[in-house]
């Protein structure tokens, strides 16, 4: 927040009993006069350096040390082509770009498509919102042991409802074809909740006039929600795409607990259960920070990229 | 409370006096040959060998003390600081408690990153090297000998080896334990199998889980792991025991990607899918199977004998309904255990209080963790076949003593105890190994169609990549 302008001209501004006079250009000055708010940034700033700026210049460093025999050094790029060399690292990136694809397509599709349902509900949407809501409010252990139950080959619900139909049983979690969309499908009812409401603010911060004027031309839902509805929320959509893309990057949690771990011969190992492994498992902390610093820049890259193009749109 | 903030300073000036004090006691050393007991057991501090001296001022921060929740493990661990205290006053123990299991791999390495660890500090078998390169233990070859440890001559030669790096002693075993074939005696019986003897070659296991899993109403015969690493640790186990390794001699180059690893996995692939003897679960992880066999769905599974103490008091099974064999085929076994290593940077009076400790409270027969009188009263298991580390006339007597207050059918383990395996180490390199190893045992227990050479060359690759990456 910026402080008032003081001039000859106009009155000078009530002062707090406790400022001193204030001579423009000075830092000391300008600091005395927002005291109170300068403490509080202070504040923030400090909590910011110890517990975020920190870790991750920190975690730059070590990307480039190791440690050996009770010594720390300077480990070059070696770090780096350890990650480079390990099997695992294009499996666990072809994984997680796969997630990131299936999630997108269904992560960011779905909340969007309730969304839209949701508004069209005269009646009801306050009770019909906190339904949607609600799984996210469940911790997400107890979502994902649900899953679990519900994929398991042996007992779980979805082969007994398929087993109704006749349709034979599915190995869900279990086979290497069908563990990652598996996945997927519990990841988005997990989480679609809370996207399905920032959607829906959106929407319904939409002028009505646009609808009437659009029904007025003979437009029908569709054509509503191609020339109104996505061209009046785009930049809370853009906005809602490159955050999914970084989350969804960064799974961990739902392959973590719905496959113990890598899954089928690997096929759920995240780039970040990786990091978990190099780190808790190896006690690599140098493999883990560089794996860590790939995945950051690829990410900055993603954000900027993205951000760069949204801009020249604009334009 | 200790508190990080203060920690550099302090780290420095103990630094500084361990320095004084080790340099005193080298020129001491040096300068005199006549270092003795002067009758008094106490020792001088200038002889690192010699015992604690009783009238030594010492504090020390000391992990896993059981946590109140375990009533009557706590009131042993206070009776035997009591004890302890008769001899040594001024050694003041502060126990540190933690709820779960002594070490979880993650606490355990930020502890060790910050240098947080308590002065004598509980670890795994496995965790040496990693200690070492966080520089966490101090080397205390010179402090452990007969006169501070009068059972040392006597403890397996194996067991001390993994705790040594380069010929220096970092460690003192608590517990060990080597993998065998647990059984579900409900089960076995229920099934027409003889609980006295369980199979012995995997050919047995594979009949006997058939005829388990034909009980039906969901209890699978045999059982395995396949992920979070712990499928690639029994992929090993059961590769040790028909004698054969998951890495070269030399540690440089994948060994699995043969014949008796074909079998193993060939083996297991047929039990999953032609026999259906093994459930159609799969994926589990240490604590998926004890589950399993604790609530009789499960018959068998590899284990090490500490998983019944785990099943009997986390999930409320009954002794009387387990049993052990030794590993199928019984040429080697996969052995491991824990230990309690000191922080580098203790003084020479703090080693020697926690050797002292140690020794009273881990390593003598009869007295902590070996009365099992007092185990036996206080209700708590007595007449597992491990912790098992002494030898010869040691181990005979300490058997003679647990076998006499056993809280359980001792005879349940005779199998096991009577077939004693050759223990064998983890491979080097034993985490990563394991995750690659994961992927076959994942491969051949949830793909019908598994391509096992496939499998098993991929994963050689991988290792070979791994070992080279050392």
């Amino acid at each position: 927040m910026s402080a008032p302008t003081v001039s000859k001209s106009s009155p000078a501004p009530a002062r707090a009993p406790h400022q001193l006079p204030v001579r423009r250009g000075t830092l000391a000055r300008a600091v005395q006069r927002n005291l109170s708010a300068h403490g509080f940034l202070i504040g923030a700033v400090l909590c910011f350096s110890f517990f975020s700026w920190y870790p991750m210049v920190r975690e730059f460093l070590l990307a480039f040390q190791k440690n050996k025999d009770g010594r720390t050094t300077w480990a070059g790029w070696s770090n780096l082509s350890y990650v480079f060399d390990d099997p695992a690292f294009w499996q666990a990136w072809r994984n997680t770009l796969l997630f990131t694809g299936l999630a997108l397509m269904l992560g960011f599709a779905v909340p969007f498509l309730v969304a839209v349902l949701l508004n069209e509900f005269r009646h009801g949407q306050g009770y019909l919102r906190m339904l949607v809501y609600l799984p996210v409010m469940l911790p997400p252990v107890a979502s994902v042991l649900l899953f679990k139950y519900f994929y398991d080959p042996g007992y779980g619900l979805f082969n007994r409802i398929l087993g109704i139909f006749g349709i034979p049983d599915q190995q869900w979690l279990q086979s290497t074809s069908t563990a990652m969309i598996s996945v997927v499908i519990a990841a988005t009812w997990m989480n679609m909740g809370g996207a399905t409401l920032i959607y829906l603010a959106a929407l319904q911060g939409i002028p009505g006039e646009l609808y009437e004027a659009a029904e007025l031309d003979g437009a029908g839902l569709w054509r509503k929600i191609w020339h109104v509805t996505i061209p009046q929320t785009r930049l809370i959509l853009s906005l809602m795409f490159l955050m999914q893309i970084i989350a969804t990057m960064q799974v961990f949690t739902e392959p973590f607990l719905l496959t113990n771990g890598a899954g089928p011969e690997g096929s759920t190992m995240t780039v970040v259960y990786l990091i978990y492994q190099y780190a808790f498992n190896f006690n690599n902390y140098g493999g883990a920070a560089a794996l860590g610093l790939v995945l950051l820049v690829l990410l900055a890259g993603f954000s900027a990229v993205y951000v760069r193009l949204s801009r020249t749109r604009e334009d | 409370m200790r508190s990080s903030w203060f920690r550099p300073t302090r780290r420095s000036s103990a630094a500084a006096v361990a320095a004084v004090l080790t340099l005193t006691s080298l020129a001491a050393c040096g300068t005199s040959s006549s270092d003795d007991d002067s009758g008094s057991g106490g020792g001088s501090k200038a002889d690192i060998s010699a015992p604690l001296d009783p009238k030594t001022k010492v504090t020390l921060t000391i992990d896993c003390m059981p946590p109140a929740a375990k009533a009557a493990e706590l009131r042993e661990w206070k009776e035997d600081v009591r004890e302890f205290n008769k001899k040594y006053p001024n050694v003041t123990i502060s126990g540190k408690s933690t709820p779960g299991q002594c070490e979880e791999p993650a606490r355990f390495t930020a502890q060790l990153k910050a240098k947080s660890q308590p002065d004598v500090f509980y670890t795994y078998f496995t965790d040496l090297q990693q200690v070492l390169d966080n520089n966490g233990a101090a080397d205390i070859t010179a402090y452990v000998t007969p006169r501070t440890v009068p059972a040392l001559d006597s403890i397996d030669g194996n067991v001390l080896g993994v705790l040594k790096k380069d010929g220096k002693l970092y460690g003192l075993p608590t517990s060990n334990y080597t993998m065998g074939l647990l059984i579900n005696r409900k089960l076995f019986e229920r099934a027409g199998l003889d609980p006295d003897k369980p199979p012995t070659t995997w050919e047995e296991v594979r009949t006997a889980a058939k005829k388990i899993a034909g009980l039906g109403n969901g209890i699978s015969g045999y059982g395995e792991y396949s992920a979070g690493n712990t499928g690639g640790w029994h992929f090993t186990a059961a590769m040790y025991g028909l004698g054969a390794d998951v890495v070269s001699a030399d540690g440089k180059k994948a060994a699995f990607n043969d014949a008796t690893g074909k079998q193993v996995a060939q083996q297991l692939h047929d039990m999953r899918w032609k026999d259906d003897s093994m459930g159609r679960t799969q994926l589990l992880k240490w604590g998926d199977l004890q589950k399993q066999i604790a609530s009789d769905k499960l018959g068998m599974f590899l284990a090490a004998p500490d998983d019944i103490t785990y099943m009997v008091q986390q999930l409320g099974a009954e002794y009387e309904n387990f049993g052990m064999g030794p590993i199928p085929g019984g040429k080697t076994t996969l052995f491991g255990g824990n230990d309690y290593m000191i922080k580098k940077g203790s003084s020479p009076d703090k080693i020697k209080a926690a050797v002292a400790w140690l020794n009273f409270k881990t390593l003598t027969p009869g007295k902590g963790q070996f009365q099992w009188e007092r185990t036996k009263a206080d209700k708590l298991p007595v007449g597992l076949p491990q912790p098992n580390f002494f030898t010869g006339d040691t181990k005979a007597k300490d058997l003679a003593s647990r076998t006499e207050n056993a809280t359980m059918p001792v005879e349940n383990f005779k199998p096991f105890l009577d077939n004693p395996v050759p223990g064998k180490a983890e491979p080097p390199k034993a985490q990563e190994v394991y995750k690659v190893l994961d992927n076959v045992m994942s491969g051949v227990l949830t793909n019908r169609n598994a391509d096992i050479d496939k499998l098993l060359a991929t994963a050689e690759q991988q290792v070979n990549q791994v070992l080279a990456n050392q």
